[in-house]
């Protein structure tokens, strides 16, 4: 690639992280505008207390699902069944603790979170088997589980509201080790996840298949196995976030635990900037995305307007980061942009192609190589796949 | 209806049952369904057998039927709208808050009507014209008009208007001493209305042929943005209309009516044997679908030992059903 080339995926490096993190900087200053005890963070008890400690606490459940469903949506998928699978853990984790013989006890709060996270990996088996077996479209496969789902956490409670008191299941959700558990277990998680798909090359297979199922699965990946594994894994995600909410309330709600959770999962992992056309996702722009959504619900919460107005400004962010993405207005730019850009030769494809192929190209500071990638790739992402499919 | 429809709607693999042309076996299915579960309830509990519970079905669903009548116009060109449940919340507390201004009641059905189908637009233009996916376009069309019920009030607002009061209670006696009330005429008519434009005229037709395939459907010079965006008007539209009988229903307005309700429209529309990939379908599937649906409830009511919850495992299994059903049929014919 020639050197302007180069430069200029350096720019798009910094745009396409660059707007997600200006508008979180930017609605945090507004609020340190609005409340200037907002940005203050202190030190009391061995706990840090403040504003940004409560975003970053409440924040860790749609992080922690966000993660999965990046990596879902790279796959060309969805997860509709998060929030339904989220209620269901909490409700399964707490009306174990409360049926076992010392309802207090770490080993009962234990056994709760095993046997509910136990039945997430079964929740994600079923849909990764609708999926990737059957070959149902995501939307309609998880949308079984979400109608269902709501509806068997109701059987797990019976319809009430169970409470629990259980010193260590509280910890999850509502503990602290300097920072909320919550958000150290929703970033191991991420960490995790960063260094095993973009260190080996998991990620590049990931969105591999989100390009074209059929060609990667002929190029000798086990598409199947790999559509498969990551519904597994958003379900694991959904359920320990499950366990974060009902943890930090110290009860399960299966009527409310998780509702609409997994559209700001799936916002969050928009506004980061993956493709929801898959083959494309950026880890870290998830983590700015969830941060966003939270800072945004909180913002509306301190500026005394109704909670539910949120819908509102979230509806306006979906809308305006689609069409910013949508390949059409990506297009219209590009043609904009001066003769010679890598988007306009006929061999961007093969540039791209050669990037994805590429390891080394994956920075190594950076736990996601995706914004590495040259800007052809972003651009012409859907005509390399319409040309696929067609072939 | 037969005669007009094109051989691309077979389902070559359904052809094998004697009798039946395979595109039609998936409703012939729902309607066998229904009837089965009706025979259970009748078999199973006293009284079930009477005309009014049949009459209930519809009395109950009026909306949905509506809804699903909507929904199915969609699904058709190969697209989804996730917006109908909040357009319901939106149209009851559009209306609800006008009325309590003082607003005359047609003005209010008009203003509802026409926001419904301005935002159905709306998506379709974003949809059509900037080709993002329409799972996320009615996503944001969703979260906007439930964001926008919540601005215009966070309570629920009672509907004191003497004509929608007079809709809610007033009946029509059948012969029989069956009663029904308005919103079946209004939902049973949109359904004919439906019937005719899908089978009876060039719209219905490119509709299909949308759904069949996009791009030949351009190919043949078909007005596909017109009739896509209209597409999801007509869903707007249907959303409003049962926005409006949702609000004669409840009598009230509120932001958090008819949540998940676009799920229960999207299940009425699949059991009702409507392809999920486009092109293949029936609206009086999609009434079947919801009749099916309404029967499921008036069972666990009649049961009554039985809690309400039972009803979303119900609907989900039989998604389920119905779902796979397609997929090994569809893969079957290909």
């Amino acid at each position: 690639m020639s050197a302007a080339t180069a430069t200029f995926a350096q720019r798009m490096r910094g745009s396409r992280l660059l707007w997600p993190v200006v508008a979180l900087v930017a609605l945090l200053l507004a609020n340190a505008a609005r409340n200037p005890g907002f940005l203050s963070v202190r030190l009391q008890d061995g706990h840090l207390y403040g504003s940004l400690v409560d975003i970053l606490k409440n924040g860790a459940p749609t992080l922690l699902i966000a993660l999965g469903m990046t990596l879902v949506i790279a796959t060309r998928g969805i997860d509709l069944s998060v929030g339904a699978v989220a209620a269901i853990a909490g409700a399964v984790a707490c009306t174990t603790i409360v049926g076992s013989s010392d309802p207090t006890s770490p080993a009962a709060a234990v056994t709760g979170i095993g046997v509910a996270l136990a039945l997430c990996l079964v929740l994600g088996l079923w849909n990764g088997f609708l999926v990737s077996l059957l070959g149902i479209q995501p939307i309609i496969a998880t949308l079984v589980l979400m109608t269902a789902g709501r509806g068997i956490a109701m059987l797990v409670t019976d319809g009430q509201i169970i409470t629990v008191r259980n010193d260590f299941f509280r910890e999850i959700g509502a503990g602290f080790l300097l920072f909320p558990i919550s958000i150290l277990i929703a970033l191991a998680a991420l960490v995790a996840v960063a260094l095993v798909t973009r260190r080996t090359a998991l990620g590049l297979l990931i969105e591999s298949v989100g390009i074209n199922p059929e060609a990667s699965r002929l190029a000798g990946l086990r598409s199947r196995t790999i559509i498969w594994t990551v519904y597994v894994f958003a379900a694991v995600c959904a359920g320990v976030a499950g366990l974060m909410i009902s943890s930090n309330v110290s009860a399960a709600d299966a009527n409310n635990a998780g509702l609409w959770i997994e559209m700001d999962a799936i916002l969050a992992v928009v506004i980061g900037g993956s493709s929801l056309a898959g083959g494309r996702y950026s880890l870290s722009g998830t983590l700015v995305g969830a941060l966003i959504i939270q800072t945004l619900t909180t913002t509306v919460y301190s500026m005394g307007i109704a909670p539910e107005v949120t819908l509102v400004f979230k509806a306006l962010v979906v809308i305006a980061v689609c069409l910013l993405q949508a390949p059409k207005m990506r297009a219209r730019f590009a043609r904009r942009r001066p003769a010679g850009h890598p988007a306009t030769q006929p061999s961007a494809d093969a540039d791209s192609l050669a990037a994805q192929q590429d390891p080394a190209d994956h920075d190594a500071a950076e736990p996601d190589g995706v914004a590495d990638r040259p800007v052809a790739d972003a651009v012409d992402a859907p005509d390399t796949k319409q040309k696929v499919t067609q072939s | 209806m037969t005669t007009t429809t094109p051989a691309r709607h077979r389902v070559p693999g359904l052809s094998k049952v004697p009798g039946i042309p395979g595109r039609v076996l998936p409703v012939v299915a729902t309607f066998v369904l229904f009837v089965l579960l009706f025979g259970v309830g009748s078999v199973r509990y006293e009284g079930f057998t009477s005309g009014q519970v049949f009459a209930n079905l519809f009395i109950d669903n009026a909306f949905l039927i509506v809804l699903a009548v909507g929904m199915t116009f969609v699904i058709l060109t190969g697209g989804i709208d996730l917006s109908v449940g909040a357009v319901v919340a939106l149209s009851t507390m559009l209306a609800a808050a006008t009325l309590r201004a003082g607003i005359p009641a047609p003005l209010v059905i008009l203003l509802v009507l026409a926001v419904g189908t301005g935002l159905g637009v709306l998506m379709g233009l974003v949809i059509h014209h900037f080709e993002i996916q329409p799972f996320i376009v009615t996503l944001a069309g969703m979260f906007l008009a439930r964001g926008l019920c919540f601005v215009i009030g966070v309570e629920s607002i009672s509907i004191k208007d003497p004509f929608f009061r007079a809709l809610a209670t007033g009946t029509i006696e059948l012969p029989g001493g069956v009663v029904i009330t308005w919103s079946v005429v209004i939902a049973l008519v949109i359904v004919a209305a439906a019937v005719w434009v899908l089978h009876r005229t060039r719209f219905g037709r490119t509709v299909y042929a949308i759904g069949g395939s996009e791009s030949s459907a351009t190919l043949m010079g078909l007005p596909v943005a017109r009739v896509k965006v209209a597409a999801y008007a007509i869903s707007g539209l249907c959303a409003a209309v049962a926005g409006l009988l949702f609000s004669v229903y409840m009598l009230s307005g509120y932001g958090l009516h008819a949540v998940g309700m676009e799920l229960d429209a999207i299940a009425s529309v699949v059991i009702g044997g409507t392809l999920l990939s486009g092109g293949v379908g029936f609206v009086l599937g999609s009434l079947l679908g919801v009749l099916v649906l309404g029967v499921i409830q008036t069972l666990i009511s009649f049961q009554g030992t039985l809690s309400s919850w039972w009803t979303k495992i119900a609907i989900g299994t039989l998604l389920l059903l119905f779902i796979v059903m397609q997929r090994l049929f569809t893969r079957r014919a290909s």
